[in-house]
């Protein structure tokens, strides 16, 4: 078997992703102890309502509207898929706060995060296109408010919020697909760049070079 | 049991048979509910910072040593903490 030329662009991609994200980075064992706090728990709560949002979805679409509208199984997941994406942004919301008030764009971190507060900016017309895809008079009233607001902000040409087709390809495709895509992006910078400390315990770090100091103390794996 | 009576028991929750209450203070105007949800992200933000982590303290002490000196190392993995 012959070895790869060094010019295939296969061998590049692997080893820049190597050298931006080696495995001990990618998937670690442990993390520093100051993630041992309740606070950095909303970001990985935030994963899972997700998690919840899409599997739970991907059910409503395999059996239409029909089926969440007049079925008692069809309520439950109607009812999962919506509590989901209320505690979703109800931890996001807090995460956010806590990252927020931790200045967590220190060292180096201003894509993470750009990459979170953008997901977050794009998570609410994923919400909004599922609201007024539920197919009922709630959906009704919700779009008819939402045309209004959209055309006095001037992109009402681009969006038709009464057009359930429109609002339901964007539900299920486009804006999943983008929020799964920036959220996979926001978790790979963290990864790439380290949990953001305390502010206390970043102005200790960066008083010391850490070429020379122990080797990180590390909590357990998920911690 | 009747579609009256499951109705009765989804609908005794709360009623919602009403227009919503608002909270109206000079320029905020609130849905109650939504007022509700932020003083409930408040308090979890809150009680997050303030309740111990189980284990925390112990992987504390761990790390402090025997000396009682607080180490430095835990050096996030790059990007330099603290600029």
């Amino acid at each position: 078997m012959s070895g790869a030329p060094e010019s295939s662009w296969t061998v590049k991609v692997r080893e820049k992703a190597v050298e931006a994200l080696p495995p001990e980075k990618l998937l670690p064992d442990g993390q520093p102890t100051y993630v041992a706090s309740w606070i950095y728990m909303f970001g990985v709560a935030s994963i899972a309502s997700l998690v919840v949002i899409i599997a739970s979805g991907s059910i409503l679409a395999l059996k239409g509207p029909a089926w969440w509208h007049y079925t008692g199984v069809g309520h439950f997941f109607n009812s999962i898929h919506m509590w989901a994406v209320e505690l979703f942004f109800f931890v996001m919301v807090v995460h956010l706060w806590g990252k927020y008030w931790m200045a967590a764009w220190r060292g180096g971190r201003s894509r993470v995060w750009v990459t979170g507060a953008i997901t977050f900016l794009v998570a609410v017309p994923t919400a909004l296109t599922g609201y007024v895809s539920q197919q009922n008079f709630d959906a009704q009233w919700i779009s008819t408010q939402a045309k209004d607001g959209l055309n006095a902000v001037g992109v009402g040409a681009f969006f038709n919020v009464t057009n359930f087709g429109q609002m339901y390809s964007y539900h299920v495709l486009l804006l999943p697909i983008a929020v799964v895509v920036l959220v996979s992006a926001h978790v790979l910078l963290v990864r790439r760049h380290g949990v953001v400390p305390p502010i206390e315990v970043g102005a200790r770090l960066a008083s010391v070079p850490a070429a020379d100091g122990p080797p990180p103390a590390t909590a357990g794996a998920g911690s | 049991m009747s579609h009256a009576a499951a109705s009765a028991v989804m609908g005794a929750v709360f009623n919602l048979n009403h227009p919503a209450h608002v909270v109206h203070w000079h320029f905020i105007k609130l849905p109650l509910a939504n007022v509700i949800v932020i003083g409930l992200m408040l308090v979890a933000f809150a009680v997050a910072i303030a309740l111990p982590f189980p284990g925390a303290a112990r992987r504390a002490a761990a790390r402090r040593g025997a000396d009682g000196s607080y180490p430095v190392a835990g050096h996030p993995p790059s990007g330099g903490a603290g600029r």
